[in-house]
Protein backbone atom coordinates (compact mmCIF):
# COMPACT_ATOMS: atom_id res chain seq x y z
CA UNK A 1 0.00 0.00 0.00
CA UNK A 2 2.83 2.40 0.82
CA UNK A 3 4.23 2.05 -2.68
CA UNK A 4 0.87 2.92 -4.23
CA UNK A 5 0.56 5.84 -1.84
CA UNK A 6 4.02 6.99 -2.84
CA UNK A 7 3.27 6.92 -6.56
CA UNK A 8 -0.12 8.62 -6.21
CA UNK A 9 1.41 11.24 -3.99
CA UNK A 10 4.28 11.98 -6.38
CA UNK A 11 1.88 12.02 -9.29
CA UNK A 12 -0.25 14.66 -7.56
CA UNK A 13 2.68 16.70 -6.35
CA UNK A 14 3.71 17.07 -9.96
CA UNK A 15 0.26 18.27 -10.94
CA UNK A 16 -0.35 21.94 -11.52
CA UNK A 17 -3.52 21.99 -9.47
CA UNK A 18 -1.78 21.09 -6.24
CA UNK A 19 0.29 24.24 -6.64
CA UNK A 20 -2.70 26.39 -7.45
CA UNK A 21 -4.33 25.11 -4.28
CA UNK A 22 -1.19 25.73 -2.24
CA UNK A 23 -0.74 29.23 -3.68
CA UNK A 24 -4.32 30.06 -2.86
CA UNK A 25 -3.81 29.25 0.81
CA UNK A 26 -0.49 31.08 0.93
CA UNK A 27 -2.09 34.16 -0.53
CA UNK A 28 -5.11 33.92 1.73
CA UNK A 29 -2.94 33.47 4.80
CA UNK A 30 -0.66 36.38 4.01
CA UNK A 31 -3.46 38.74 3.05
CA UNK A 32 -5.53 37.94 6.12
CA UNK A 33 -2.66 38.27 8.56
CA UNK A 34 -0.60 41.12 7.23
CA UNK A 35 -3.43 43.33 6.06
CA UNK A 36 -5.77 42.62 8.92
CA UNK A 37 -3.28 42.34 11.75
CA UNK A 38 -5.66 40.55 14.08
CA UNK A 39 -4.93 36.89 14.68
CA UNK A 40 -8.24 35.77 16.15
CA UNK A 41 -10.22 37.55 13.44
CA UNK A 42 -8.02 35.91 10.84
CA UNK A 43 -8.72 32.52 12.37
CA UNK A 44 -12.47 33.08 12.16
CA UNK A 45 -12.31 34.23 8.55
CA UNK A 46 -10.15 31.26 7.72
CA UNK A 47 -12.62 28.98 9.40
CA UNK A 48 -15.39 30.22 7.16
CA UNK A 49 -13.25 29.70 4.08
CA UNK A 50 -11.96 26.28 5.12
CA UNK A 51 -15.35 24.95 6.02
CA UNK A 52 -16.74 25.62 2.56
CA UNK A 53 -13.69 25.33 0.36
CA UNK A 54 -11.92 22.28 1.77
CA UNK A 55 -14.90 19.97 1.20
CA UNK A 56 -15.33 21.29 -2.34
CA UNK A 57 -11.69 20.75 -3.26
CA UNK A 58 -11.65 17.37 -1.55
CA UNK A 59 -14.66 16.11 -3.51
CA UNK A 60 -13.50 17.46 -6.86
CA UNK A 61 -9.92 16.24 -6.53
CA UNK A 62 -11.18 12.89 -5.27
CA UNK A 63 -13.46 12.11 -8.21
CA UNK A 64 -11.07 13.66 -10.71
CA UNK A 65 -8.17 11.58 -9.51
CA UNK A 66 -10.17 8.37 -9.47
CA UNK A 67 -11.41 8.77 -13.03
CA UNK A 68 -8.07 10.01 -14.35
CA UNK A 69 -6.13 7.14 -12.86
CA UNK A 70 -8.45 4.45 -14.17
CA UNK A 71 -5.83 3.09 -16.56
CA UNK A 72 -3.24 3.05 -13.84
CA UNK A 73 -5.66 1.20 -11.56
CA UNK A 74 -6.32 -1.43 -14.22
CA UNK A 75 -2.62 -1.95 -14.62
CA UNK A 76 -2.21 -2.36 -10.87
CA UNK A 77 -5.10 -4.80 -10.59
CA UNK A 78 -3.20 -7.36 -12.65
CA UNK A 79 -0.22 -7.13 -10.31
CA UNK A 80 0.13 -9.16 -7.13
CA UNK A 81 -1.25 -6.35 -4.98
CA UNK A 82 -4.31 -6.44 -2.75
CA UNK A 83 -7.27 -4.50 -4.06
CA UNK A 84 -7.74 -2.70 -0.80
CA UNK A 85 -4.08 -1.58 -0.91
CA UNK A 86 -4.59 -0.12 -4.37
CA UNK A 87 -7.66 1.92 -3.52
CA UNK A 88 -6.77 2.93 0.00
CA UNK A 89 -3.28 3.82 -1.22
CA UNK A 90 -4.66 6.05 -3.94
CA UNK A 91 -7.15 7.61 -1.56
CA UNK A 92 -4.44 8.43 0.97
CA UNK A 93 -2.23 9.79 -1.81
CA UNK A 94 -4.90 12.30 -2.82
CA UNK A 95 -6.05 13.18 0.70
CA UNK A 96 -2.56 13.58 2.13
CA UNK A 97 -1.32 15.75 -0.71
CA UNK A 98 -4.33 18.03 -0.18
CA UNK A 99 -3.72 18.12 3.56
CA UNK A 100 -0.11 19.00 2.87
CA UNK A 101 -1.12 21.94 0.66
CA UNK A 102 -3.42 23.14 3.42
CA UNK A 103 -0.91 22.82 6.23
CA UNK A 104 1.98 24.40 4.32
CA UNK A 105 -0.20 27.03 2.68
CA UNK A 106 -1.65 28.28 5.94
CA UNK A 107 1.15 27.28 8.26
CA UNK A 108 3.83 29.29 6.48
CA UNK A 109 2.21 32.73 6.73
CA UNK A 110 1.13 32.08 10.30
CA UNK A 111 4.58 30.93 11.32
CA UNK A 112 6.12 34.02 9.75
CA UNK A 113 3.62 36.19 11.54
CA UNK A 114 4.88 34.85 14.84
CA UNK A 115 2.22 32.33 15.66
CA UNK A 116 4.45 30.30 17.92
CA UNK A 117 4.77 33.11 20.43
CA UNK A 118 1.05 33.83 20.50
CA UNK A 119 -1.68 32.18 22.50
CA UNK A 120 -3.71 31.53 19.36
CA UNK A 121 -1.57 28.57 18.43
CA UNK A 122 -4.10 26.04 19.69
CA UNK A 123 -6.97 27.74 17.89
CA UNK A 124 -4.91 27.62 14.76
CA UNK A 125 -3.98 23.97 15.29
CA UNK A 126 -7.64 23.14 15.72
CA UNK A 127 -8.34 24.89 12.44
CA UNK A 128 -5.76 22.77 10.64
CA UNK A 129 -6.98 19.57 12.30
CA UNK A 130 -10.53 20.25 11.18
CA UNK A 131 -9.33 21.15 7.70
CA UNK A 132 -7.40 17.88 7.53
CA UNK A 133 -10.41 15.92 8.79
CA UNK A 134 -12.70 17.54 6.24
CA UNK A 135 -10.24 16.71 3.47
CA UNK A 136 -10.09 13.07 4.57
CA UNK A 137 -13.88 12.87 4.82
CA UNK A 138 -14.75 14.47 1.51
CA UNK A 139 -12.04 12.73 -0.50
CA UNK A 140 -13.32 9.42 0.89
CA UNK A 141 -16.89 10.32 -0.02
CA UNK A 142 -15.73 11.28 -3.51
CA UNK A 143 -13.97 7.93 -3.94
CA UNK A 144 -17.17 6.20 -2.89
CA UNK A 145 -19.18 8.10 -5.47
CA UNK A 146 -16.64 7.34 -8.19
CA UNK A 147 -16.55 3.63 -7.30
CA UNK A 148 -20.31 3.37 -7.65
CA UNK A 149 -20.50 5.32 -10.91
CA UNK A 150 -18.73 4.17 -14.05
CA UNK A 151 -19.97 7.25 -15.86
CA UNK A 152 -17.65 10.19 -15.28
CA UNK A 153 -20.23 12.91 -15.78
CA UNK A 154 -22.67 11.26 -13.41
CA UNK A 155 -19.93 10.81 -10.82
CA UNK A 156 -18.94 14.46 -11.05
CA UNK A 157 -22.53 15.63 -10.77
CA UNK A 158 -23.19 13.51 -7.70
CA UNK A 159 -20.00 14.76 -6.09
CA UNK A 160 -20.92 18.41 -6.65
CA UNK A 161 -24.46 17.75 -5.46
CA UNK A 162 -23.15 16.13 -2.31
CA UNK A 163 -21.00 19.13 -1.56
CA UNK A 164 -23.81 21.55 -2.34
CA UNK A 165 -26.16 19.61 -0.13
CA UNK A 166 -23.88 19.40 2.89
CA UNK A 167 -22.41 22.89 2.58
CA UNK A 168 -25.50 24.88 1.70
CA UNK A 169 -28.81 23.06 1.40
CA UNK A 170 -28.53 21.09 4.62
CA UNK A 171 -28.31 24.24 6.72
CA UNK A 172 -31.23 25.75 4.87
CA UNK A 173 -33.42 22.73 5.47
CA UNK A 174 -32.25 22.63 9.03
CA UNK A 175 -33.18 26.24 9.72
CA UNK A 176 -36.47 25.80 7.93
CA UNK A 177 -37.37 22.84 10.10
CA UNK A 178 -36.41 24.78 13.21
CA UNK A 179 -38.80 27.55 12.21
CA UNK A 180 -41.63 25.21 11.25
CA UNK A 181 -41.40 23.13 14.42
CA UNK A 182 -40.50 25.96 16.76
CA UNK A 183 -43.26 25.05 19.21
CA UNK A 184 -41.66 21.64 19.86
CA UNK A 185 -38.57 20.94 21.93
CA UNK A 186 -35.84 20.73 19.34
CA UNK A 187 -32.68 20.23 21.36
CA UNK A 188 -32.19 16.58 20.56
CA UNK A 189 -33.19 16.95 16.95
CA UNK A 190 -30.66 19.72 16.55
CA UNK A 191 -27.94 17.72 18.15
CA UNK A 192 -28.58 14.71 15.95
CA UNK A 193 -28.98 16.75 12.78
CA UNK A 194 -25.61 18.35 13.38
CA UNK A 195 -23.88 15.03 13.79
CA UNK A 196 -25.05 13.98 10.34
CA UNK A 197 -23.25 16.83 8.63
CA UNK A 198 -19.45 16.91 8.91
CA UNK A 199 -19.35 20.56 7.85
CA UNK A 200 -21.63 21.61 10.71
CA UNK A 201 -19.64 19.44 13.08
CA UNK A 202 -16.40 21.12 12.07
CA UNK A 203 -17.85 24.57 12.48
CA UNK A 204 -18.99 23.75 16.00
CA UNK A 205 -15.67 22.17 16.81
CA UNK A 206 -13.76 25.33 15.92
CA UNK A 207 -16.23 27.65 17.57
CA UNK A 208 -16.19 25.63 20.77
CA UNK A 209 -12.44 25.90 20.75
CA UNK A 210 -12.51 29.61 20.11
CA UNK A 211 -15.16 29.94 22.80
CA UNK A 212 -17.05 32.74 21.08
CA UNK A 213 -20.51 32.25 22.43
CA UNK A 214 -22.00 34.93 20.21
CA UNK A 215 -20.98 32.99 17.13
CA UNK A 216 -21.92 29.58 18.41
CA UNK A 217 -25.44 29.79 17.09
CA UNK A 218 -28.22 27.52 18.17
CA UNK A 219 -26.52 24.19 17.53
CA UNK A 220 -23.29 25.31 19.10
CA UNK A 221 -25.13 26.58 22.16
CA UNK A 222 -26.86 23.25 22.51
CA UNK A 223 -23.59 21.40 22.13
CA UNK A 224 -22.12 23.60 24.77
CA UNK A 225 -25.09 23.23 27.09
CA UNK A 226 -25.36 19.47 26.66
CA UNK A 227 -21.76 18.50 26.77
CA UNK A 228 -19.78 21.41 28.09
CA UNK A 229 -16.84 22.76 26.18
CA UNK A 230 -14.29 19.99 26.58
CA UNK A 231 -16.68 17.05 26.33
CA UNK A 232 -18.35 18.73 23.36
CA UNK A 233 -15.00 19.14 21.72
CA UNK A 234 -14.11 15.51 22.22
CA UNK A 235 -17.42 14.13 21.03
CA UNK A 236 -17.42 16.36 17.94
CA UNK A 237 -13.91 15.20 17.14
CA UNK A 238 -14.99 11.60 17.70
CA UNK A 239 -17.90 12.00 15.31
CA UNK A 240 -15.62 13.50 12.68
CA UNK A 241 -13.31 10.52 13.03
CA UNK A 242 -16.29 8.25 12.50
CA UNK A 243 -17.07 10.26 9.37
CA UNK A 244 -13.60 9.36 8.07
CA UNK A 245 -13.67 5.70 9.08
CA UNK A 246 -17.05 4.76 7.63
CA UNK A 247 -16.50 5.96 4.03
CA UNK A 248 -12.96 4.54 3.98
CA UNK A 249 -14.30 1.22 5.18
CA UNK A 250 -16.88 1.32 2.39
CA UNK A 251 -14.20 2.06 -0.22
CA UNK A 252 -12.52 -1.14 0.90
CA UNK A 253 -15.76 -3.12 0.84
CA UNK A 254 -16.92 -1.88 -2.56
CA UNK A 255 -13.48 -2.25 -4.18
CA UNK A 256 -13.46 -5.90 -3.11
CA UNK A 257 -16.63 -6.65 -5.09
CA UNK A 258 -16.17 -4.56 -8.21
CA UNK A 259 -15.41 -5.93 -11.69
CA UNK A 260 -12.74 -4.29 -13.82
CA UNK B 1 -1.76 -25.60 -13.41
CA UNK B 2 -4.98 -23.64 -13.93
CA UNK B 3 -8.29 -25.25 -13.18
CA UNK B 4 -11.72 -23.69 -13.55
CA UNK B 5 -14.81 -25.27 -12.05
CA UNK B 6 -18.36 -24.31 -12.96
CA UNK B 7 -17.63 -20.64 -13.55
CA UNK B 8 -20.62 -18.31 -13.86
CA UNK B 9 -20.55 -14.60 -14.55
CA UNK B 10 -23.13 -12.09 -15.66
CA UNK B 11 -23.07 -8.33 -16.10
CA UNK B 12 -26.49 -7.12 -15.12
CA UNK B 13 -28.86 -9.35 -17.06
CA UNK B 14 -26.27 -10.22 -19.66
CA UNK B 15 -25.01 -13.72 -18.94
CA UNK B 16 -21.44 -14.05 -20.16
CA UNK B 17 -20.21 -17.31 -18.68
CA UNK B 18 -22.67 -20.08 -17.84
CA UNK B 19 -20.73 -22.91 -16.27
CA UNK B 20 -17.22 -23.10 -17.64
CA UNK B 21 -15.17 -26.15 -16.64
CA UNK B 22 -11.62 -26.12 -17.85
CA UNK B 23 -8.35 -27.68 -16.92
CA UNK B 24 -5.15 -26.31 -18.34
CA UNK B 25 -2.20 -28.58 -17.64
CA UNK B 26 1.35 -27.45 -17.17
CA UNK B 27 3.48 -26.45 -20.14
CA UNK B 28 2.30 -25.51 -23.59
CA UNK B 29 0.38 -22.84 -25.42
CA UNK B 30 -3.38 -22.80 -25.16
CA UNK B 31 -5.45 -20.63 -27.42
CA UNK B 32 -8.83 -19.47 -26.22
CA UNK B 33 -11.08 -18.85 -29.20
CA UNK B 34 -14.64 -17.78 -29.64
CA UNK B 35 -16.79 -15.18 -31.36
CA UNK B 36 -16.90 -11.59 -30.12
CA UNK B 37 -18.58 -11.36 -26.76
CA UNK B 38 -18.22 -15.06 -26.00
CA UNK B 39 -16.53 -14.34 -22.69
CA UNK B 40 -12.85 -14.89 -23.46
CA UNK B 41 -11.70 -11.75 -21.72
CA UNK B 42 -14.12 -12.28 -18.85
CA UNK B 43 -12.69 -15.76 -18.33
CA UNK B 44 -9.15 -14.44 -18.36
CA UNK B 45 -10.03 -11.64 -15.99
CA UNK B 46 -11.67 -14.14 -13.66
CA UNK B 47 -8.46 -16.13 -13.53
CA UNK B 48 -6.65 -12.94 -12.67
CA UNK B 49 -9.23 -11.97 -10.07
CA UNK B 50 -10.08 -8.71 -11.82
CA UNK B 51 -13.62 -9.89 -12.33
CA UNK B 52 -15.49 -11.39 -9.39
CA UNK B 53 -17.50 -14.43 -10.57
CA UNK B 54 -20.98 -15.24 -9.21
CA UNK B 55 -20.28 -18.91 -8.90
CA UNK B 56 -17.45 -21.31 -9.44
CA UNK B 57 -13.92 -21.93 -8.33
CA UNK B 58 -10.57 -21.22 -9.89
CA UNK B 59 -7.36 -22.95 -8.93
CA UNK B 60 -3.92 -21.72 -9.85
CA UNK B 61 -1.07 -24.09 -9.07
CA UNK B 62 -3.52 -26.35 -7.26
CA UNK B 63 -4.58 -23.66 -4.80
CA UNK B 64 -7.89 -21.80 -4.94
CA UNK B 65 -7.39 -18.17 -5.93
CA UNK B 66 -7.45 -15.85 -2.94
CA UNK B 67 -9.12 -12.42 -3.14
CA UNK B 68 -5.92 -10.78 -1.91
CA UNK B 69 -4.51 -11.46 -5.37
CA UNK B 70 -1.03 -12.39 -4.21
CA UNK B 71 -1.12 -15.52 -6.41
CA UNK B 72 -0.79 -13.11 -9.34
CA UNK B 73 2.94 -13.00 -8.70
CA UNK B 74 3.08 -16.22 -10.72
CA UNK B 75 1.14 -14.73 -13.63
CA UNK B 76 2.22 -12.29 -16.32
CA UNK B 77 -0.71 -10.60 -18.02
CA UNK B 78 -1.04 -8.68 -21.24
CA UNK B 79 -4.30 -6.73 -21.23
CA UNK B 80 -6.29 -6.42 -24.43
CA UNK B 81 -6.39 -2.65 -24.46
CA UNK B 82 -3.13 -0.98 -23.59
CA UNK B 83 -4.31 1.69 -21.18
CA UNK B 84 -1.50 3.45 -19.41
CA UNK B 85 -1.30 6.52 -17.24
CA UNK B 86 -0.65 9.16 -19.90
CA UNK B 87 1.55 11.48 -17.90
CA UNK B 88 4.26 8.87 -17.32
CA UNK B 89 7.22 8.16 -19.57
CA UNK B 90 7.89 4.66 -20.90
CA UNK B 91 10.98 4.25 -18.75
CA UNK B 92 9.19 5.52 -15.65
CA UNK B 93 6.31 3.12 -16.19
CA UNK B 94 8.63 0.13 -16.53
CA UNK B 95 10.58 1.16 -13.46
CA UNK B 96 7.38 1.62 -11.49
CA UNK B 97 5.97 -1.80 -12.33
CA UNK B 98 9.32 -3.37 -11.47
CA UNK B 99 9.32 -1.55 -8.16
CA UNK B 100 5.75 -2.65 -7.40
CA UNK B 101 6.53 -6.28 -8.08
CA UNK B 102 9.85 -6.07 -6.32
CA UNK B 103 11.51 -8.76 -8.41
CA UNK B 104 14.15 -8.59 -11.09
CA UNK B 105 13.18 -8.22 -14.70
CA UNK B 106 14.91 -8.46 -18.08
CA UNK B 107 13.33 -5.43 -19.70
CA UNK B 108 16.52 -4.37 -21.55
CA UNK B 109 16.44 -7.36 -23.86
CA UNK B 110 12.77 -6.80 -24.70
CA UNK B 111 13.24 -3.08 -25.32
CA UNK B 112 15.96 -3.99 -27.81
CA UNK B 113 13.81 -6.68 -29.40
CA UNK B 114 10.89 -4.35 -30.08
CA UNK B 115 13.06 -1.35 -30.91
CA UNK B 116 11.65 0.84 -28.16
CA UNK B 117 14.89 2.62 -27.26
CA UNK B 118 13.98 5.91 -29.03
CA UNK B 119 10.66 6.04 -27.14
CA UNK B 120 11.96 5.48 -23.63
CA UNK B 121 11.66 9.10 -22.54
CA UNK B 122 8.46 9.85 -24.43
CA UNK B 123 5.18 10.17 -22.60
CA UNK B 124 2.79 7.27 -23.03
CA UNK B 125 -0.04 9.54 -24.19
CA UNK B 126 2.09 10.54 -27.21
CA UNK B 127 2.74 7.00 -28.46
CA UNK B 128 0.97 5.34 -31.38
CA UNK B 129 -1.30 2.34 -30.80
CA UNK B 130 1.28 -0.15 -32.08
CA UNK B 131 4.08 1.32 -29.97
CA UNK B 132 1.85 1.22 -26.90
CA UNK B 133 1.19 -2.42 -27.60
CA UNK B 134 4.95 -3.04 -27.72
CA UNK B 135 5.33 -1.37 -24.33
CA UNK B 136 2.47 -3.55 -23.17
CA UNK B 137 4.36 -6.62 -24.39
CA UNK B 138 7.55 -5.56 -22.61
CA UNK B 139 5.63 -5.19 -19.35
CA UNK B 140 4.01 -8.59 -19.78
CA UNK B 141 7.15 -10.51 -20.71
CA UNK B 142 9.78 -8.86 -18.54
CA UNK B 143 9.09 -11.01 -15.49
CA UNK B 144 9.91 -14.67 -15.52
CA UNK B 145 6.57 -16.00 -14.24
CA UNK B 146 5.49 -19.59 -14.91
CA UNK B 147 2.10 -18.54 -16.32
CA UNK B 148 1.63 -16.01 -19.10
CA UNK B 149 -1.79 -14.76 -20.17
CA UNK B 150 -1.99 -12.82 -23.42
CA UNK B 151 -5.23 -11.13 -24.45
CA UNK B 152 -5.05 -10.26 -28.16
CA UNK B 153 -1.26 -9.87 -28.25
CA UNK B 154 -1.14 -9.18 -31.98
CA UNK B 155 -3.37 -6.11 -32.09
CA UNK B 156 -1.74 -3.19 -33.86
CA UNK B 157 1.64 -4.86 -34.41
CA UNK B 158 3.61 -4.49 -37.62
CA UNK B 159 4.94 -7.64 -39.36
CA UNK B 160 8.41 -7.33 -37.83
CA UNK B 161 7.05 -7.01 -34.32
CA UNK B 162 4.71 -9.90 -35.04
CA UNK B 163 7.63 -12.14 -35.98
CA UNK B 164 9.48 -11.08 -32.85
CA UNK B 165 6.43 -11.81 -30.77
CA UNK B 166 6.17 -15.33 -32.19
CA UNK B 167 9.84 -15.91 -31.45
CA UNK B 168 9.37 -14.61 -27.96
CA UNK B 169 6.39 -16.87 -27.30
CA UNK B 170 8.30 -19.88 -28.64
CA UNK B 171 11.21 -19.03 -26.35
CA UNK B 172 8.98 -18.81 -23.29
CA UNK B 173 7.33 -22.07 -24.21
CA UNK B 174 10.72 -23.74 -24.41
CA UNK B 175 11.27 -22.71 -20.80
CA UNK B 176 8.30 -24.90 -19.89
CA UNK B 177 5.77 -22.16 -19.20
CA UNK B 178 2.01 -22.26 -19.47
CA UNK B 179 0.80 -19.68 -21.96
CA UNK B 180 -2.83 -18.71 -22.49
CA UNK B 181 -3.57 -16.71 -25.58
CA UNK B 182 -6.66 -15.21 -27.19
CA UNK B 183 -6.62 -14.03 -30.77
CA UNK B 184 -8.84 -13.54 -33.75
CA UNK B 185 -6.01 -14.10 -36.19
CA UNK B 186 -6.33 -17.76 -37.04
CA UNK B 187 -3.00 -18.13 -38.82
CA UNK B 188 -1.30 -16.89 -35.66
CA UNK B 189 -3.23 -19.33 -33.49
CA UNK B 190 -2.54 -22.19 -35.87
CA UNK B 191 1.15 -21.43 -35.87
CA UNK B 192 1.78 -21.15 -32.17
CA UNK B 193 -0.80 -23.08 -30.20
CA UNK B 194 -0.64 -26.64 -28.97
CA UNK B 195 -4.24 -26.87 -27.97
CA UNK B 196 -7.33 -24.76 -28.43
CA UNK B 197 -10.33 -24.07 -26.26
CA UNK B 198 -13.43 -22.85 -28.01
CA UNK B 199 -15.89 -20.77 -26.03
CA UNK B 200 -19.43 -20.45 -27.27
CA UNK B 201 -22.44 -18.96 -25.51
CA UNK B 202 -20.70 -18.94 -22.17
CA UNK B 203 -19.59 -22.57 -22.22
CA UNK B 204 -16.63 -24.56 -23.48
CA UNK B 205 -17.75 -25.90 -26.82
CA UNK B 206 -14.57 -27.66 -27.79
CA UNK B 207 -11.23 -28.43 -26.22
CA UNK B 208 -8.46 -30.29 -27.99
CA UNK B 209 -5.76 -30.02 -30.60
CA UNK B 210 -6.23 -28.24 -33.90
CA UNK B 211 -6.02 -31.63 -35.61
CA UNK B 212 -8.97 -32.89 -33.58
CA UNK B 213 -10.99 -29.81 -34.46
CA UNK B 214 -10.27 -30.33 -38.14
CA UNK B 215 -11.46 -33.92 -37.93
CA UNK B 216 -14.56 -32.97 -36.01
CA UNK B 217 -15.60 -30.35 -38.53
CA UNK B 218 -14.24 -32.03 -41.69
CA UNK B 219 -12.46 -28.83 -42.67
CA UNK B 220 -8.85 -28.52 -43.67
CA UNK B 221 -7.92 -25.12 -42.32
CA UNK B 222 -8.68 -23.67 -38.92
CA UNK B 223 -10.47 -20.59 -40.15
CA UNK B 224 -13.04 -22.68 -41.98
CA UNK B 225 -13.33 -25.08 -39.08
CA UNK B 226 -14.21 -22.22 -36.75
CA UNK B 227 -16.62 -20.74 -39.26
CA UNK B 228 -18.18 -24.17 -39.57
CA UNK B 229 -18.86 -24.32 -35.83
CA UNK B 230 -20.36 -20.87 -35.81
CA UNK B 231 -22.66 -21.33 -38.78
CA UNK B 232 -23.71 -24.77 -37.64
CA UNK B 233 -24.67 -23.35 -34.29
CA UNK B 234 -26.60 -20.49 -35.74
CA UNK B 235 -28.43 -22.65 -38.21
Amino acid sequence: MLKILKYSFYDLIRSRWSYVYLMFYLLLGFVLLFLNNDLSKAVITLMNVIIILVPLIGTIFGVMYYYNSKEFTELLLAQPIKRSSIFIGQYLGVALSLVMSLVIGLGLPFALYGLFESSAIWDFTMLLVTGAMLTLIFTALAFNIALYNENKIKGFSYAILLWLFLAVIYDGLFLLSLIIFETYPLDKFTLIATVFNPIDLSRILILLKLDISALLGYTGAIFNQFLGTSLGLLSALGMLTLWVILPVWNIKRKAQKKDF
Amino acid sequence: MIKIENLHKKYGKNKILTGVDLEIPEKGIFAILGPNGSGKTTMIKSILGMVVPEKGKIFVDGKPTHPNGLYRKNIDYLPQIANFPGNLGVKELIRMIKDLRGIKANEEELIQLFGLTPYLDKKLSNLSGGTKQKVNLVLAFMFDSPIIILDEPTSGLDPVAMLNLKKLIAKEKAKGKTILVTSHIMSFVEEISDEIVFLLEGKIYFKGTIQELREKTNEIDLEHAIANILTENNA
